[in-house]
Parts: C-alpha cells; sequence; structure tokens
C-alpha cells in the first residue's frame, strides 16, 4: 500500500519534472528559431524553422509530442550540429553509467565498512581522524581532488591517463583502466558523505533501548551487532546508499569534464555552452529521471527492509 | 536483617560510588550506597528523579550506561565481585543468574523479532536449554502471567502486542533462564492504572512462585509497599533510610521519608456547590471528532466560580479533547460551551480577546509551557502588557507581584530564563502567566504529573490558595486519582469519549459505583502492603480481573 | 495541613536550580578557549578571508584585470610596475601571472572578494526566501503548508545543479541570473529544514498558549519561534554557504559562472589547467583557496552543532 504510493507519487513527480524541463524553454526571451539564426533571421526563415521544429502548435501539443518522442527515444535534433539527439546520446550514456558504476563499486563498500568502523569505535581517536578527513574532503570541489588526483598519479607517478578518452572498441580492462582517475575522484567525494550518514545512523541505532536490552541479557557483542543492530539497520544503510548513487549521477558532471570523458555530462556543459536547449533539455530530462527513480527505489527499499512495514498488526 | 548466614545472602553492595559525565565534566551520581539483598527477597528501592535508582539496580548487574562508570565499592554477587571479574565473565551472569525488565517494553523489545525469539535466545545462547524446550517453557510461563492466548502470542512482533501485554512479555524473558535475581526499573511507570494492577499482581506472583529474588524501582510508594519486603529510601544518590515495608510505612523515622509518606494527605476543604448558583462553564451536549474519527460523545457538565471540576480517566478517554474544545482548539461538530451563559464561538480564533483571556490553560510539561528563550519577565508581563495594555513601571509592578504571589522573589527570579529554574518553579511561572490575564477559569492538565511528589504537592497547595484569594473556577484533567482527592469539589469520570459518572467529591469516593468507575477507583494502590493481595482475592471472587484484562 | 510542610514543599522545590546565566560574552569567550583545534583553525581561516576580501585594493598595486607581463610567468618574477604619484617601483609576482599575463595574487585576492561576495548574497537571499517560507509553511499549517511543501518536493526531485544548468542555458550566464537561479534553487533546502525544526517548535505548548492568548502571525513567528531555531539554522547557514561557494565555483569552472574579466576562483582554475600537466601547481592555488574556505567553515560549523546539541542534551 505504501510502496504503490510511493510509486505512484514518483511517476507523479517525474511527470511534473518533465513539464518544468518542457515550458522551461518557453520562457526564452525570443524562441529557439530566433535563437538558432540570431542576427541574420528574417521573417520567412523564422517562420520556416517554426514550422519545421514545430513551435507554431500550441504548448501542450508540443509537449505530448516531446514526451511522446522521448519515451520512444527520439529526443529531437540538435541545434548546433543538426544530428539526431539520441545519436548524441547513446554510447555517451553508456559511458556515464560506466563511469558511476565503477565509482560505486568501489565507494560504497569503502564507504560502509568505514562509516560502522567510525560508529562502533566512537569517540576514539580513529573516529576523530576520520571525522575531521570526511569534512575536509567533502569540503573539497570535485575539481580540486581531481586535479589533484592528476597531478600525482598522472603528472608526477605517471600511472594513469590525465585524460580518460576511451571509446566503444576498448575492452571493460581497458575501459576501467582509463577511468579509474575520475572514478577515484567520484569515490573520495562520495565516501564522505555516505560514511558519515552511516555512522550517523549506527550510531542511532545502537542508542536504542533493546540494544541495551540485548546487552543486559548477557549476549555477546558480536551477537548483539549481527542479531539485533543488524536487521534494523538495512534500511538507514539502503537509503544511505542509494541517496549516494544519486548523487554520484550529478557529481558525474564536472568529473567528466576535467578528464574529457565522454559522458553525457561534458555533453551537457558542452550544450550549456552552445545554448544548444534541445540537447540541454534531453540531458536535463536523462539525468533527473535517474535522480528520481533512485530516489524513489531508497524510498521504497526503506519501506520494504522496515520490520514494523513487513509485519503489519 | 543482620543475617550472618552467608549462604543466604544474595547481593552485598559496600560504598556504591558511580560518576556521571555531563559537558566532560565527571560528577558523583551515587555517592555510597550498601545493598543487602538475600534470596528471594525483593528489595524496593524509591526515591525521585535523580536519586540514581536506576544506576544503582543497573550496577547490581555490573553495569554502567555509556556516559556512566562505576568508580568505587564493591559489589558481591553470591560470592562473585562483579567488578574483579572479567567483562566476560559479566556477560555470561546477565540473563542466566541476573536479568533485567525495563521501564519502557515497547523500546526494549527488538522490531525485527518475534517476542518468543527474544525470549528463547537466552537460554539457547547461554546454553541453558535449547531452543524447543525453551519454546515450550515460554508458552507456560505466558500463561502464568495472564497472557491471552499463551500457545500463539509468543509468535507475534513487539508491536502487534500492546504495552501492558508487552511488560509481561518481557517479565516472562527475563524469567527464561530463572535467574537468581531480577532487577525491575519502573516495570509499570508508563502504563495506565487500571493496567498497571494486573502487571503488578502477575509479577508479584511470579517472583513469589520461583523465589526469586528482585530489585523493584520505582518512585511510587503505593506501588513498592505492595512489591517489597524491604524499601531503601534513596535521595541524590545516598541511603536516606531502610527498614522492611510494614515498619517504614508505619514508622518512618527519617524527616524526608515522612514527607513522602505525607504528601498524598494533603485535602482541600470542600463546601459542595449551592444548586441555586449559575454555573461560569458550562459545557453542553458537546460531539467532536478529529477528522472522521470520534473522540466526544455528549460531554456535559458545569463549572461554578471558586470550584474544581476534576476530570478523571486514562489516556484515549477524550478528557484532554475535552479541554481542547473548551479552550477552542477543537470546535465541536454539536453542542458548545457557554461562559456566564453566553455561547463562546467554536474555533478560538473567532473569539474576542476578552473572552480568551477568561480561559486560561496550565499544562503538564512546564518544560514546554513556557519559551526557553523568553525571561521569566517576558514570560509573566506578556499576557500583562497583551491584555491589560500596562506598561513601563505599572508593568514592572505588577509582573513583581505575580512573582511574590507564587511564592517565588521577583529580584532573584525575574531576569531568569526558564532554564535556569527547576520544574516545580517553572509551573509556577506558568500558573503566574496564566494568572496575569487576571481570568475566572483555569484549566489544569495534568499540572503535577510530571513533577515529583513533594514538589507536586506545593503545587497543589498553591492552586488551592490562589483559588480561595482569587475566587477562580477550575477544571482539573487527570489519571491521578490521589489528586482528585486532594483537589477536587466535583468529580466527572470519563471513558473512551463518554462520561460515565459525575457528582461531588464525597459521593463519588463512596459506593455505589458505576462499574468502571469502580474498576478504575479499587486500581489505585493504596500503601497498604496488603492491598493488593486482598483486591486480587476480592476481584478473583467477582470476576473483575477476566473483563478488565480483555479490553 | 500545618505551615512547617508548606515551607518544607518550597523547600524541596527550589533544590538545587541551575545558576543563573553569566554574562554572554564572557561564556563565548570561554567556549572559544575550550573549542577544539579545529574549529580555532576553522575560525582562524574565516577572519584571514574577510581580511583579505575587504582590503584587496590596498594588498596589491594592481588592478583586477590589469595585464602586468607576459602569460604563465614562474613565481617571483619581478616587473616594473608604475606608481600612482607617475614613478615607477620593481614589484615581484610572487605567484607569477596567469594565462593573460595578470598577476596571480592580484587574481586571488579580488577572487575572493567576487566568489565568497556572491556566494554570501546568495545564501542570504536563499535564506530570506526559503525561511520565511518555512516558518510560515509550519506555523499556518494546513493548505498553505501543502501547497509548499509539494512544490519544494518537486524542485528538490531535480538535482540542484542539473537544475542550474538548465536555467542558465534559457536565462544566459548573467551575475544576475546565476543569483537568482543558486538562491531559487538552494531554498528549497533551507526551506526544509525551517520548515522541520519550526514543526518541533510549533508542537510545543507554549505555542499553543500564545495562539490562545489571541497572539498574531508576526508574534508567533518572530517572537516565539524564530529565536528558538536559531542555532540550527546558522549552522544551516554556514553549510549553505559552502554548498552554494562550491557550486558558484563548480559553474564557474564550467565556464557558466562569472564571465570574464572578472576574476574568480573557479574560472581561474580552468583559464590555467594546463599548466598542471607540466607539473606546476598554479592553478591548484585558487582551488586550494576554495577548498580551505569551505574546510573552515565546516569546522566551525562542525563544533558549533556538537555545542548547542550538547547544551540541549543538558536540559
Amino acid at each position: 500500500m505504501l510502496i504503490a504510493q510511493r510509486l505512484a507519487l514518483g511517476f507523479l513527480v517525474l511527470f511534473v519534472v518533465s513539464l518544468i524541463i518542457a515550458a522551461g524553454v518557453d520562457a526564452l526571451p525570443g524562441d529557439l528559431c530566433q535563437e538558432m539564426q540570431g542576427q541574420g533571421a528574417t521573417v520567412e526563415t523564422l517562420k520556416a524553422c517554426r514550422e519545421e521544429i514545430g513551435l507554431d502548435k500550441s504548448l501542450p501539443v508540443r509537449y505530448v509530442e516531446w514526451l511522446g518522442g522521448m519515451l520512444k527515444g527520439d529526443f529531437g535534433t540538435s541545434l548546433a550540429n543538426g544530428r539526431e539527439i539520441s545519436e548524441l546520446i547513446g554510447t555517451r550514456l553508456q559511458n556515464t553509467f560506466f563511469l558511476a558504476i565503477l565509482a560505486a563499486l568501489i565507494s560504497v563498500p569503502l564507504a560502509l565498512v568505514l562509516g560502522v568502523l567510525a560508529a562502533l569505535y566512537r569517540n576514539g581517536i580513529y573516529d576523530r581522524a576520520v571525522n575531521v578527513v570526511t569534512l575536509s574532503s567533502i569540503s573539497f570541489p570535485e575539481f580540486f581532488i581531481a586535479y589533484i588526483l592528476i597531478l600525482f598519479f598522472s603528472v608526477n607517478l605517471g600511472w594513469f591517463p590525465s585524460l580518460s578518452n576511451i571509446s566503444p572498441e576498448m575492452s571493460i580492462a581497458e575501459k576501467a583502466y582509463k577511468s579509474l582517475l575520475p572514478a577515484l575522484t567520484l569515490t573520495l567525494v562520495v565516501v564522505a558523505h555516505m560514511m558519515r550518514m552511516t555512522r550517523a545512523s549506527i550510531i542511532n541505532l545502537l542508542a536504542s533501548p533493546y540494544i541495551e536490552m540485548a546487552t543486559l541479557k548477557g549476549m555477546t557483542r558480536r551477537r548483539i551487532i549481527v542479531k539485533h543492530a543488524l536487521p534494523n539497520a538495512w534500511a538507514p544503510i539502503v537509503n544511505v546508499v542509494v541517496l549516494n548513487l544519486a548523487y554520484l549521477i550529478v557529481g558525474v558532471v564536472i568529473v567528466e569534464v576535467v578528464f574529457v570523458y565522454p559522458g553525457l555530462g561534458e555533453l551537457m556543459v558542452d550544450s550549456v555552452r552552445k545554448r544548444d536547449i534541445p540537447v540541454v533539455q534531453a540531458c536535463a530530462t536523462i539525468f533527473a529521471a535517474t535522480y528520481i527513480l533512485l530516489n524513489m527505489t531508497a524510498d521504497i527499499l526503506s519501506i520494504i527492509t522496515n520490520p514494523r512495514m513487513l509485519h503489519p498488526k | 536483617m543482620t543475617s550472618s548466614d552467608n549462604h543466604d545472602m544474595l547481593l552485598t553492595m559496600r560504598g556504591l560510588r558511580i560518576e556521571g559525565q555531563s559537558d566532560d565534566e565527571w560528577s558523583e551520581i551515587v555517592k555510597g550506597v550498601d545493598i543487602d539483598l538475600h534470596r528471594g527477597e525483593v528489595l524496593g528501592l524509591i526515591g525521585e528523579s535523580g536519586a540514581g535508582k536506576s544506576t544503582i539496580g543497573l550496577a547490581a548487574m555490573g553495569y554502567a550506561r555509556p556516559g556512566c562508570k562505576i568508580s568505587g565499592g564493591e559489589i558481591i554477587f553470591d560470592g562473585i565481585n562483579l567488578l574483579e571479574i572479567s567483562e566476560d565473565e559479566r556477560r555470561k551472569l546477565r540473563g542466566v543468574r541476573i536479568a533485567y525488565v525495563a521501564q519502557s517494553a515497547a523500546a526494549s523489545f527488538n522490531p525485527a523479532h518475534r517476542l518468543i525469539e527474544q525470549f528463547t535466545e537466552g537460554p539457547v545462547e547461554h546454553g541453558v536449554s535449547n531452543r524447543a524446550t525453551a519454546e515450550s517453557d515460554a508458552k507456560t510461563l505466558y500463561g502464568k502471567l495472564l497472557l491471552p492466548d499463551p500457545d500463539n502470542i509468543g509468535y507475534r512482533y513487539p508491536h502487534q502486542v500492546s504495552g501492558g501485554q508487552l511488560q509481561r512479555a518481557m517479565t516472562a524473558m527475563a524469567m527464561a533462564c530463572r535467574p537468581d535475581l531480577i532487577i525491575f526499573d519502573e516495570p509499570t511507570t508508563a502504563l495506565d492504572v487500571t493496567t498497571q494492577i494486573e502487571v503488578l499482581a502477575t509479577i508479584k506472583n511470579i517472583v513469589e512462585e520461583f523465589n526469586t529474588a528482585a530489585i523493584y524501582i520505582t518512585h511510587d510508594l503505593a506501588v513498592v509497599a505492595q512489591m517489597a519486603d524491604r524499601i531503601k529510601v534513596l535521595r541524590f544518590g545516598e541511603t536516606v533510610e531502610e527498614a522492611d515495608t510494614r515498619t517504614i510505612m508505619s514508622h518512618p523515622t527519617e524527616d524526608y521519608t515522612k514527607t513522602l509518606w505525607a504528601v498524598r494527605s494533603f485535602k482541600k476543604e470542600s463546601e459542595g456547590v449551592a444548586k441555586s448558583v449559575k454555573p461560569l462553564v458550562s459545557v453542553k451536549n458537546v460531539t467532536a471528532a478529529y477528522g472522521d474519527v470520534p473522540v466526544l460523545h455528549e460531554v456535559s457538565f458545569d463549572i461554578y466560580r471558586g470550584k474544581t471540576v476534576a476530570v478523571v480517566g486514562e489516556s484515549g478517554s477524550g478528557k484532554s479533547t475535552t479541554a481542547r474544545v473548551i479552550t477552542g482548539l477543537l470546535p465541536p461538530r454539536e453542542g458548545a460551551v457557554y461562559v456566564n451563559e453566553s455561547k463562546l464561538p467554536g474555533d478560538y480564533r473567532r473569539r474576542s480577546k476578552d473572552q480568551l483571556r477568561h480561559a486560561q490553560m496550565i499544562y503538564q510539561m512546564a518544560d514546554t509551557a513556557v519559551n526557553p528563550r523568553h525571561r521569566i519577565r517576558d514570560i509573566i508581563g506578556r499576557p500583562v502588557a497583551f491584555y491589560l495594555g500596562l506598561s513601563g513601571n505599572q508593568l514592572e509592578q505588577r509582573i513583581r507581584d505575580l512573582l511574590s504571589m507564587i511564592e517565588l522573589e521577583p529580584d532573584v527570579y525575574i531576569d531568569r530564563y526558564p532554564g535556569e529554574l527547576s520544574g516545580g518553579q517553572k509551573q509556577r511561572i506558568c500558573i503566574a502567566r496564566a494568572l496575569a490575564a487576571e481570568p475566572e477559569f483555569i484549566i489544569c492538565d495534568e499540572v503535577t504529573s510530571a513533577l515529583d511528589q513533594i514538589v507536586a504537592e506545593g503545587i497543589l497547595k498553591l492552586l488551592d490558595r490562589l483559588q480561595r484569594e482569587l475566587d477562580l473556577a477550575y477544571m482539573f484533567i487527570t489519571h491521578d486519582l490521589a489528586t482528585v482527592r486532594a483537589i477536587s469539589d466535583e468529580v466527572v469520570v470519563m471513558l473512551e469519549g463518554r462520561i460515565v459518572e459525575q457528582g461531588p467529591r464525597e459521593e463519588m469516593f463512596k459506593p455505589p459505583h458505576h462499574k468502571y468507575t469502580d474498576l478504575l477507583l479499587s486500581s489505585v494502590p493504596e500503601m497498604d502492603p496488603d492491598w493488593l493481595d486482598e483486591l486480587m482475592a476480592q476481584r478473583q471472587r467477582e470476576g473483575v480481573m477476566e473483563s478488565a484484562s480483555s479490553s | 495541613m500545618t505551615d512547617n510542610k508548606d515551607t518544607l514543599g518550597q523547600t524541596a522545590d527550589a533544590v538545587a536550580p541551575p545558576p543563573p546565566r553569566k554574562r554572554r560574552l564572557s561564556d563565548t569567550l570561554k567556549a572559544l578557549r575550550k573549542a577544539p583545534l579545529s574549529a580555532k583553525f576553522g575560525l582562524v581561516v574565516i577572519v584571514f578571508y574577510v581580511v583579505m576580501a575587504i582590503f584587496a585594493p590596498v594588498l596589491t598595486p594592481f588592478g583586477e584585470s590589469e595585464i602586468v607581463s607576459n602569460e604563465y610567468e614562474p613565481w617571483g618574477v619581478e616587473v616594473a610596475h608604475e606608481t600612482a604619484g607617475g614613478g615607477s617601483e620593481t614589484v615581484t609576482l610572487m605567484l607569477g601571472t596567469d594565462n593573460l599575463g595578470r598577476d596571480m595574487l592580484t587574481r586571488l585576492l579580488y577572487g575572493a572578494r567576487n566568489t565568497i561576495g556572491i556566494a554570501l548574497l546568495t545564501t542570504c537571499l536563499a535564506f530570506l526566501l526559503g525561511g520565511v517560507g518555512g516558518i510560515l509553511a509550519a506555523t499556518l499549517g494546513g493548505w498553505p503548508d501543502q501547497i509548499l511543501s509539494r512544490i519544494i518536493d518537486v524542485l528538490m526531485a531535480i538535482p540542484a545543479l542539473i537544475f542550474a544548468l538548465l536555467l542558465l542555458t534559457i536565462f544566459g550566464t548573467s551575475v544576475t541570473t546565476l543569483v537568482l537561479v543558486i538562491a531559487v534553487l538552494d531554498s528549497t533546502r533551507v526551506f526544509r529544514l525551517a520548515r522541520a525544526v519550526s514543526l518541533n517548535v510549533v508542537v510545543m505548548d507554549f505555542i499553543e498558549a500564545a495562539r490562545l492568548r489571541g497572539e498574531g502571525l508576526g508574534w508567533i513567528t518572530l517572537r516565539e519561534i524564530l529565536p528558538n531555531i536559531m542555532p540550527p539554522l546558522v549552522a544551516e547557514f554556514g553549510l549553505r554557504f559552502c554548498f552554494v561557494f562550491l557550486t558558484i565555483a563548480s559553474l564557474s569552472f564550467l565556464g557558466l559562472g562569472l564571465q570574464p574579466p572578472t576574476a574568480d576562483w573557479g574560472s581561474m582554475v580552468r583559464d590555467n589547467a594546463t599548466l598542471i600537466t607540466y607539473g606546476d601547481i598554479t592553478p591548484l592555488l585558487p582551488a586550494a583557496a576554495i577548498a580551505l574556505l569551505t574546510v573552515g567553515v565546516n569546522f566551525v560549523v562542525d563544533w558549533f552543532l556538537h555545542k548547542t546539541s550538547g547544551l540541549r542534551d543538558d536540559q
């Protein structure tokens, strides 16, 4: 019931967001065609252009057509070079997901282990050190971390390339090797967040009266953690992980630019500079949709893993 | 009590000292307490908040909460010095030979596991029993503790079971390894009176049946009188007095103990209401609901000038909702509230300043009833300025008068913040704020239930004095019948949103009663140590028990 | 009831009242002295930056975008510079020059002004919008709360950076749009927090008491609620400032924030990034400047949060 509610809400939000993205274009001072043709526009060319991309139709009609196109994978054409957007996006989207998954594979286990350790040895030296380090790394701009990694690992040590110019012909291993520096950058950024959230939720959990009760029943520390804390920890931990995956998807944008990684983020930034609105719209929609779906997943998973929800009255 | 038979002695504490940490500084919260407990004996630890009783209870298991440490003394359990053995050895004692029953059963059961899994965990993990045996034992104990459907209730999750049942399930869990000693830490404090008495009776029976020694921690004297063989009175982490129950109940020696005993004896003079007088406030046929959930049905009663109406009931009876209707926070569906025979608008936002001024409210939690960021001057001064338009010297003088009226020295307190006052003082500030509006009528919502008994007594006396001086009418909402007995002129008993009985105090405390009033009245623990046993015997004869536990 | 009982009740009532609060200034100083090293470090950093930002024109002889030498000069190179009096003096360029031959140190100092100034302005705007909205939503409840909260939910469902990129494409990249777009996007977080902490206060009995007294919305929000939610809001201000600061720096780094020739740390990194491939750390300086400030603010906020929540534990 709750899950159905959350699903419905997620799709409603998706719909509203697509509306906002689509309608945003209408807030342009002129319109797309004026934007494209600039000073050289004449009444005739503008009219022709508007008919071609459908600007003469009413907003709702255009929205429905745009949305329909999106769902079928037809994102329209780029203003900058007239190519099909779906063509531009295709491999880039894969690359971006590849990078995000690579970063997640490194960061999720790392963050969980570090976070749980910090919670178990709370207020110890390890915990305090970790607190300072993570606070710092949260404060660093992504490009700072990226350049420091480049300076060390590619300029000074020469271990990794500073540009991640991957292409579809490469093997997975080669891709992973070339994407390792951007993935590490993302990891450093995300681990700090994820770890702090993990630590906080575990500490919160360990303060529960039922954990004290288990102690007073003479249970071993190991059993308390495994049998009493863990079953109740899934909900917060899953939540932390998925929320940070959503964060990864967005964080990808800057990292891709630094490493000239051929992903969706780089395309988006490039198109923003060129004011290539259809491409920006398409990228924004994909990013937003992924983000919303991940957040929805986080909520649903935390509903599912909550024992009170699993066994209703 | 000076038995030298060591085999009989189960627990000995000598000069126990425990320190607690706050704001990076350690301070002593238990200052050298001695305890002797024999096998099969029940020791009651009684004291007000901050007396250190829970901390001592946990120390009997060799355990100190995070932020606390046992800094001195010795704890000998059955010949074992708990402070000298390793943590692992202490762990092996816990749950097996010493068990613990916590105040909040709802929070102390793990929400992820079934009750019976949590029961069997102890015996199985400690190697006392195997899973199947433990399960059948659980069912036996559930039965002995009068839990409904003992064969199946264990397969429920904690949130699927009511509070009183959980508390009994927790007692069963503590019994699982047949320990020598159980620590009961305020096990019935969170329960309604009618539920409390059943839990008390079952706990008492089972402890007697297995001849288990127990430390029973509570702040409620009447409760401890039923449960304990011996009582130890604590204050500020020190022993005040210790004696066997009958002696200490009848002949307390220390002054502090005497004041604890005496607080229940306050009783205001009641003259009864002359029927010719018109009521100040009339609640007429009020029916109210939260959304679609009806909470009040046809509630009617009158409150007279200079008199106190006590509205009594357990949680969910609708007594606080009645107050919300009177203040206008919850407009009634039907019926209305009349003041001086003129009808008040249902919604407080539509009431005039004068109508608002005449009905003031004092809350249960003084902590949340005053803005912690305002000085006492502003808290009391605001209604004066707001309603009466005083300012400057006149305002200052009025604030000082009000502070004197509630027996707080103006020069000392006027510029303090609420955080710099004790609980009782904060409640006095709330009273002053209500008086500042110069009202005719004050609603007191459980005003003493969050306070220690002596402090509560002071508040009741203050309210009584103010009533006589200012001819105030009170509506006193409470679940505590001792308070009703002390302060009311008339009593209204509520159950599930309806009034089941109402009348003058003297009549209400005499039979015959409505069945529920009877249950409520008889469930209030009395100081007589034999009261619980006699009542249970009587209820058994009359079959009240069954009807109560089914509700 | 005899009188001696009454006095006994009184003494019990007056048991161990907390000592009256001492003067706030000395309290603050004492707290500062007891602060952990990280917080002291953070405070020093913040003060240092503020001084740099305010006195930038005094601290350097050059103008914000004055070309003083060839591009990419190394650290410590000396150049001749015309003084205000018309004479000439030799100035050492401690950090060399950038991609257009402008003094790196001068750009850094002015960058502090621009980047911090705009971030501060944006954060204030975000707090004004989100704070007012959040407190009102919590106090009014009912449909105004529902509508505001649902709008915020939708806005927050879109990742901020992506949304900012979209809006900047549509409205162009001027400082005004930058400030407005980021302020609006960031105000959603402020709204959430302000609403949440206000809700905690709104359920308190003293708010009910104020309502029943007949107090207006102004008194309830400003006098009753606001003083009680200041600590979390102040902490959030620090965190939000860092976030805004990083977002603006990131956008500038992407070439979508402050536009040239305005000195700005984000774009300075991008403009000089090629140097890194030669092992020259000059372009990392503005990035480090950003990092240092946000670290400093975060340390102070962390301590502040610990401190205020600790105080709450006491009560």
